[in-house]
């Protein structure tokens, strides 16, 4: 998500940055490209155009600073601006809930609140190991029971639903799983509800219904990222009949440029809790505006980077591992670690897309699929330590006998080792991007100071061969 | 699309550009006054295809050629109708002999088995025979919603097991379509994100397998948009179109408040022209699009501000 906004409004930035001293006349030249990057990524127009003047405001009022360069006090004013329009006090889950805490979801058609549902009730168990039941109120569309019952064996989270009948109602299914979530000593309730369309009056009345009865703690819009000017018109007419806590955004694995994202907050005065990053029931991320924001203006999502590399592994590795990739110094056993990383926090694609300067940069591990993973991991497994380390040792006879050993062709082994040298190579410039110009060791003090990266002890660590 | 509506529309119409040129005032300025008419097309998501059109219209009122308020109206309207294509009341190509194929693809929560659904009562009640081919194995469910369809018009479907390849779904159905003597065949398919490269690939092959049984297949490819996608529509359409040879949009949903506009960037950079409009809740609400009655909805106000 967001590459392209990112990329118009580098643009409309590169104007502010190329005038020494900003005058009002470049102020009003530059804000007219930045409400046109907006507008083109379906930020709201009203919305579009408030920004446009507080950041004008910001600029025209602001003291030159001593020691900081002209372009860098644009990009903090942005900054501090999208901050200001996305951010909020609220938590994601609602404070001091009941128990057991009941989460409503509402929303249009084809927003995605079966699959959210799904994953917020493995959210909730994975990382606040709470009993999680799942309620299947959406009544509406063919087999939609079906598919959060299919959902929930797959997580392993239990299911309250009853099989569709024409006087069946929402509500009472509503209420009767809460009532199993009390017996059964459940920690949540997640309930599912039908899509349906605003101006649908029958169906606005049965969500108020089900609300009524299933009091959630935190109702919740779910908005698909793609939407375009229609996001606000939803969201303020769900808003009107419903108590919303906040919003969940969908789907930002796409290549929507998240304008309904930086509009809703403003719009509703409701906050974002959640989004939605991709199609494993593992992709839900707390919303943090000050890392949307970075991201947006292309400052990279260090902080992302790090804290999901955290989750996969130690540490220390990470720190150390990312520095030397970033140098382009890359074996076969970062690859597997990679790839095994992979399976826990998602696509190498989205840890690429939180680099900074990556949204310029082609996805070269799309093609990599789960079926694949299993296959590169017994290629790599064939290698020889020393082979690992080194690959470009692989020759003729030494691919045969890896082909031979992990049951693959040779021409596969060859792919591997041709996208081994291409992610080589993106590591590389990606590193140098990264720096831009900097030392090793001023960006390395620069990250450690600001939190982002744990201490690493100096010179490194000894490289040794590690299983 | 629906008489009534047409009327209402066009009357809302008027009503809504001269109320946003008398909320102004009565010394409205030009700037004004095309300020409020920017609102109108950027939060229907026209897109920066509404920049250009309020030059054009700027340039027309300094020659003279527009001259009172009331004159924008209908400028507005017959400029946004110039950049729509009108399918015709035969949007589809049948195959005169054999049957047709129709493949409908789309990202998820875009409307695609609602609208093939649809689809297949429309072409029943022009006296086809269709058979159904649900190719999509991968959501959970997503072959028992279509089964439910299917039992609801009276069709035979043709599906493969969940988490299935899809295209032997493709296959199985194009051979049972033969068999059965059928007019049209229509296939699902599951929704996918246009940046998925796997997903996308295996749409390619969807299609290829098609070719090969009924050489021509697809004939029509139609592509689900969601009336509420803003400008990452035409995205959508053209990673799609990359990979099958798409004919024309099927657009979803649009009886919410949503205008969907972002279709005028679609039939502009992609020349793929609007086929159907889904309207409602029932298996009836499609109809084949009609440009002027669009655009004349496209520039009402939201349904929702009736009510308000």
């Amino acid at each position: 998500m967001l590459d392209s906004l990112t990329q118009s409004l580098g643009k409309a930035l590169d104007r502010f940055k190329r005038a020494g001293r900003l005058t009002e006349a470049d102020v009003q030249e530059g804000l007219r490209e930045v409400r046109r990057a907006l507008l083109e990524a379906d930020v709201h127009f009203q919305v579009a155009r408030e920004f446009c003047d507080q950041v004008g405001k910001r600029l025209l009022g602001e003291e030159r600073l001593r020691g900081v360069e002209g372009s860098q006090q644009v990009i903090h004013a942005f900054h501090q601006e999208l901050v200001a329009l996305m951010g909020s006090e609220l938590p994601a889950l609602p404070k001091d809930p009941r128990h057991p805490m009941v989460l409503l979801l509402a929303g249009l058609n084809g927003a995605g609140k079966t699959t959210t549902a799904a994953k917020l009730a493995l959210w909730l168990r994975q990382r606040q190991n709470r009993k999680v039941l799942l309620a299947a109120c959406d009544l509406v569309r063919p087999a939609a029971v079906d598919q959060l019952r299919k959902l929930g064996a797959e997580l392993g989270v239990e299911v309250y639903a009853e099989d569709p009948a024409p006087d069946l109602r929402p509500e009472e299914v509503a209420a009767r799983a809460l009532e199993q979530a009390r017996r059964g000593r459940f920690d949540a309730v997640v309930v599912d509800s039908a899509g349906r369309q605003t101006v649908d009056e029958d169906l606005m009345a049965e969500i108020e219904r089900v609300e009524a009865a299933a009091r959630p703690d935190a109702t919740y819009l779910v908005l698909d990222s793609m939407t375009g000017q229609d996001a606000v018109e939803s969201a303020r007419a769900f808003g009107e009949r419903l108590d919303l806590y906040g919003v969940i955004l969908t789907k930002i694995d796409g290549d929507a440029r998240g304008g309904a994202a930086l509009s809703v907050r403003r719009i509703t005065g409701r906050p974002l809790c959640f989004l939605g990053t991709g199609e494993r029931p593992g992709d839900l991320e707390e919303f943090q505006a000050e890392r949307l924001a970075s991201r947006i203006l292309d400052m990279g999502d260090v902080v992302g980077l790090v804290e999901a590399a955290q989750e996969a592994v130690e540490e220390e590795r990470a720190a150390e591992d990312y520095m030397r990739m970033m140098e382009g110094r890359l074996t076969m056993e970062d690859l597997l670690a990679q790839f095994r990383m992979l399976k826990k926090m998602g696509s190498l694609k989205k840890v690429f897309g939180m680099l900074p300067g990556a949204g310029r940069m082609s996805g070269l591990l799309e093609q990599v699929d789960d079926r694949q993973l299993a296959r590169i991991e017994a290629m790599v497994l064939s290698m020889t330590p020393a082979e690992r380390l080194h690959p470009e040792i692989l020759n003729g006879s030494r691919r045969k006998r890896i082909a031979r050993g992990s049951g693959v062709q040779v021409s596969e082994v060859n792919r591997l080792l041709q996208s081994f040298h291409q992610l080589q190579k993106q590591m590389k410039s990606m590193g140098r991007m990264l720096k831009g110009g900097k030392s090793k060791k001023r960006l390395l003090r620069q990250l450690e100071r600001s939190g982002q990266l744990p201490m690493m002890p100096p010179g490194g660590r000894p490289r040794g061969f590690r299983r | 699309m629906v008489l009534s509506r047409l009327r209402a529309g066009l009357q809302r119409t008027r009503n809504r550009i001269s109320h946003a040129l008398r909320r102004l005032g009565g010394d409205t300025s030009l700037e004004e006054a095309l300020e409020a008419l920017e609102e109108i097309l950027y939060t229907a998501d026209v897109g920066l295809l509404a920049g250009e059109i309020l030059d054009e219209l700027q340039g027309e009122v300094r020659r003279g050629a527009i001259a009172r308020a009331d004159e924008l109206g209908p400028w507005l309207r017959e400029r946004l109708l110039r950049e729509l294509q009108d399918p015709g009341p035969e949007p589809l190509r049948l195959q005169p002999s054999g049957p047709t194929v129709i493949l409908v693809v789309g990202v998820n929560g875009s409307g695609k088995t609602t609208s093939v659904a649809r689809l297949v009562a429309w072409l029943q009640g022009r006296g086809l025979k269709v058979l159904l081919g649900a190719a999509d194995t991968f959501r959970a469910a997503a072959v028992e919603q279509l089964g439910i369809w299917a039992e609801r018009l009276g069709v035979d479907l043709v599906t493969g097991p969940h988490q299935g390849d899809p295209a032997a779904v493709a296959h199985d159905a194009a051979e049972a379509a033969l068999a059965r003597g059928a007019d049209v065949l229509v296939v699902d398919t599951a929704g996918r994100l246009h940046t998925q490269k796997n997903l996308m690939e295996e749409l390619a092959k969807v299609a290829r397998v098609l070719d090969r049984k009924i050489p021509g297949a697809p004939h029509e490819t139609l592509l689900v948009l969601d009336a509420t996608t803003g400008q990452n529509a035409v995205q959508q359409a053209r990673r799609f179109a990359e990979k099958v040879p798409v004919d024309g949009i099927f657009l979803a949903k649009l009886d919410g408040t949503a205008k969907g506009g972002a279709v005028f960037a679609v039939q502009r950079e992609l020349g793929l022209p609007v086929k159907f409009v889904g309207l409602g809740e029932g298996l009836e609400d499609l109809e084949v699009f009609d440009p002027g009655e669009f655009t004349d909805a496209l520039l009402g106000p939201r349904p929702a501000a009736e009510t308000a």
